[in-house]
């Protein structure tokens, strides 16, 4: 990779550099000795697959990490970051992936928290004005007064922003930032993002998506197993090809080969469901849709809009007010999560080690779960241990669940190889209803695919799938359908989906709103 | 059964539950949950009596009481916050602990001898307020008008100042405000004092004004528990917890005069003719307190009402989210 640096002269002062940065986890080498530059006015992406070292690497930059070796400069000073305050005083800010923010309290007392300057007694309103005036200088405007819980992701994300420039942050580190966002609020962010770069900040920007790099980056760094594999490429005159190659050691399919294939009759029958989420607020106002078997209908929609509270409704784990759902006919809402079940439900709930399984327990007790009550893994009211043993290694070789023994505590499988557990537990049953909630979340590329197989060839056997996923891309090359959730209410339901649609349903635009105009302006 | 009677007297013994709920809600606004209330007010009630009558100053006992109550807290501090172990078990033992020790220094006290109290007095035009110059300023205890002062103090304190902003991002979520440099491991042990002091003022309360005198566990008769209930009626608002302190004051005091008359509302009175009834009568505030426990314990009820998002979980640092 010889690249001309066209884009960066080398006059322009570099405000940040890791030299040999060297940080280990138990059992794992995070940072293998990777070195990193940061030129001031400049977006640098750091890309890498999800465990490739990038959030490391940035906490350690971010001093909430202290490396074992390594150099770090700022400003052409050596520095070492105790704490993240240490950073700060730098002049280094990061945006977490979860936001660090207090719900229950608003902007300017999230902003403030850990300051000094405020004295004993706060002026909050003379703090709002300042905090107004700095979010209209950047191009991002929140209500100072607002509390956090009321806000979007997008606004939140603003949030935070605005607490690092208020703290002088003149580096900003944001580790994956559009993950939460709709494809129009990312959008948003990275005018914000240019707006900052043009003040004289300077931006790193972490990802695993290589189209928004190529977007938003002047430069790129890309991280493999610890290892920096490309540093500092300018990213006009790279291709994303030679970018995934970089990043995962080899060619990758984008996309999935599908079959055509006719849905048949309807399973899922979702009628006018509301249901309220745990603050007892309204979550899910009034839903129905339908869905067929061999056929996946993706739900897409920003985190936090109904999607958990539907997945729990439909899996017997929360009660609707209003509405009913019908499995094969059967009235399934309200019902013991084990009347479902019996009637064919698989769920591949979201937060996979809590409730998708029990962490401390087999492999094998994980497996059986669902069918233990049955013959012949039970008889009677005895659990017939060896046809358990048995079964749970059919599923290991079945589905290639890399696993010491089938008597491991699933808590130490990694996340890809737990997601085959539960899969593989769900799917044995040959279920007439998959219900899988961002089933990949948190996988690297290779265990991805694997997962996207399985889906697919359940479709192909004929099961009805409800996919609920936050990643687009996914949603849009698996599912035959692609409807989007917006404040509980469906915003419209789309065959040949596109990005921009589906972007402008997530962020609240009712499809009937935005189909004429797109169609018309096609033709 | 005069009302104003009634109502009087429920400011004076509601002052004990509102000392003891104030500390208890700075606690768990930090995200420490406290059960040790009881004992340390016992604690506090005990010291503040003995100095009392060692040294016939009672200012003196209330200051011991306080300090003796916050030095007490911090096992329960070192215990949950330190050694991070669950905070409901620590809390417990720390009231049997409590409990324990104030009997056995508190062995012959009660016939120790007498003190001279704190002052109680009117509040020359203020006591002219018809109907609430009777209740709040007519002959109350200098603790009673300290009740007054403190519960708007404390809650200035935790909505509108610097530290108070502190407070509640620790107890909201932890590694927030770990990230921004605040001490969270401090803030809770320096919370965690106040709701001892508080604690030990609420029971010198009753040892050295209201009802004089030490009568071993008696003394608080499980008003700690009560408290501690009450900090979730009054969804950690210092306020909500003067006006739920003063009720529960006045609801104990009905109990014992509406057994008094033999005719009630034209009626024979069925709590003068059943003394049974009244044993009824005197369980229900502790009855309240067991279903707001309950009630309070659902993590669904929690969120609706506003707990505090982290308190009960002892904060690891970098650990994810709370």
């Amino acid at each position: 990779m010889d690249h001309p640096e066209t884009q960066t002269p080398a006059n322009i002062p570099l405000v940040v550099t890791m030299k040999g940065i060297v940080k280990r986890f138990p059992g794992v080498l995070a940072n293998d000795h990777a070195d990193f530059e940061l030129r001031q006015g400049e977006i640098h992406a750091l890309l890498g697959e999800n465990g490739a070292g990038k959030s490391t690497l940035m906490n350690v930059l971010a001093g909430l990490y202290s490396a074992e070796a390594g150099i770090i400069t700022v400003n052409h000073k050596e520095v070492e970051f105790h704490s993240p305050k240490d950073a700060i005083k730098a002049g280094i800010g990061m945006i977490h992936q979860h936001f660090m923010l207090v719900p229950s309290q608003t902007v300017t007392e999230n902003i403030l928290l850990g300051m000094d300057q405020p004295n004993f007694r706060m002026n909050i309103n003379q703090y709002d004005q300042k905090i107004a005036e700095l979010g209209q200088h950047f191009g991002m405007e929140v209500d100072p007064k607002a509390k956090i819980w009321q806000l979007s992701v997008g606004e939140q994300q603003r949030v935070e922003i605005l607490k690092m420039l208020y703290r002088g942050a003149n580096v900003l580190i944001m580790d994956e930032p559009t993950a939460v966002l709709a494809p129009q609020e990312a959008e948003v962010l990275f005018t914000t993002l240019r707006t900052m770069v043009a003040d004289g900040k300077s931006v790193i920007f972490i990802s695993h998506k290589l189209q928004e790099v190529m977007a938003i980056a002047d430069r790129v760094t890309v991280l493999r197993k610890g290892k920096v594999t490309a540093a500092g490429v300018p990213t006009l005159g790279s291709t994303r090809q030679e970018l995934a190659r970089l990043m995962v050691g080899r060619d990758v399919v984008f996309q999935m080969e599908k079959t055509k294939q006719e849905p048949g009759e309807v399973v899922l029958q979702v009628q006018n469901v509301h249901a309220e989420n745990d603050k007892g607020l309204p979550a899910v106002r009034g839903m129905s849709f339908e869905i067929r078997q061999g056929e996946i209908y993706g739900l897409a929609g920003v985190a936090g809009n109904g999607q958990r509270e539907l997945s729990q409704i439909i899996s017997g784990l929360r009660k609707c007010t209003e509405g009913k759902i019908l499995l094969s006919g059967k009235e399934i809402s309200n019902q013991p999560t084990q009347f479902a079940i019996e009637n064919g439900l698989a769920y591949v709930p979201e937060d996979r080690t809590h409730v998708g399984s029990a962490p401390n327990l087999s492999m094998t007790d994980n497996v059986i779960m669902k069918n233990y009550r049955h013959e012949p893994i039970s008889r009677g009211w005895m659990l017939d241990i060896p046809q358990a043993q048995h079964f749970a290694q059919k599923l290991k070789d079945a589905y290639n669940i890399v696993v010491p023994n089938i008597d491991t505590p699933v808590r130490l499988l990694s996340g890809g190889n737990l997601q085959r557990v539960i899969l593989a537990r769900e799917i044995s049953g040959n279920p007439a209803l998959l219900v899988a909630v961002q089933p990949t979340r948190g996988l690297d590329v290779g265990a991805i695919e694997g997962i996207h197989k399985l889906l697919l060839a359940q479709r192909e056997a004929g099961a009805a799938i409800l996919l609920i996923s936050e990643e687009l891309e996914e949603l849009l090359s698996l599912s035959d359908r692609v409807a989007v959730i917006y404040e509980g209410r469906l915003m419209g339901e789309v065959r040949e989906p596109d990005l921009e649609t589906v972007g402008l349903m997530m962020t609240g635009t009712p499809l009937d709103q935005i189909a004429a105009p797109i169609a018309t302006g096609a033709k | 059964m005069d009302p104003i009677i009634i109502l009087q007297a429920g400011v004076t013994t509601g002052t004990v539950l509102l000392f003891a709920t104030l500390g208890e809600i700075f606690a768990e606004r930090s995200g420490v949950l406290n059960l040790g209330v009881e004992g340390m007010m016992l604690l506090g009630a005990m010291s503040g009596f003995s100095v009392a009558v060692k040294t016939g100053n009672p200012w003196l006992g209330l200051v011991v009481a306080m300090l003796v109550g916050g030095l007490i807290s911090q096992i329960h501090a070192f215990i949950s916050i330190t050694l991070q172990a669950d905070q409901v078990v620590s809390g417990l033992s720390l009231t049997f602990l409590g409990t324990g020790i104030s009997l056995v220094f508190g062995e012959g006290l009660s016939k120790a001898g007498t003190i001279s109290l704190l002052p109680a007095f009117s509040i020359p035009l203020l006591t002219q307020i018809p109907f609430l110059g009777q209740i709040f300023f007519t002959n109350q205890s200098i603790l009673v008008y300290l009740g007054y002062l403190i519960t708007p103090l404390a809650w200035y304190y935790i909505n509108r100042t610097r530290p108070g902003l502190h407070l509640r991002a620790v107890g909201e979520y932890p590694s927030a405000a770990d990230a921004l440099g605040i001490n969270v491991f401090l803030t809770r042990y320096l919370y965690v004092f106040v709701g001892g002091a508080f604690a030990g003022l609420g029971g010198a309360t009753i040892s050295l004004a209201i009802s004089p005198g030490w009568f071993s566990e008696l003394t608080t008769g499980g008003q700690g528990w009560i408290a501690v209930g009450l900090v979730i009626f009054a969804q950690w608002d210092p306020f909500r917890a003067m006006g739920g302190a003063y009720a529960f004051g006045a609801l104990r005091r009905l109990i014992l005069d509406i057994q008094g008359p033999t005719m009630i509302f034209g009626l024979a009175n069925p709590f003068y003719y059943n003394s049974y009834l009244g044993f009824f009568l005197q369980m229900l505030p502790y009855a309240f307190t067991v279903i707001v426990l309950i009630l309070g314990s659902r993590e669904a009820m929690r969120k609706r009402i506003g707990s505090p998002a982290a308190l009960g979980n002892p904060y690891i640092r970098g650990e994810r989210g709370l």
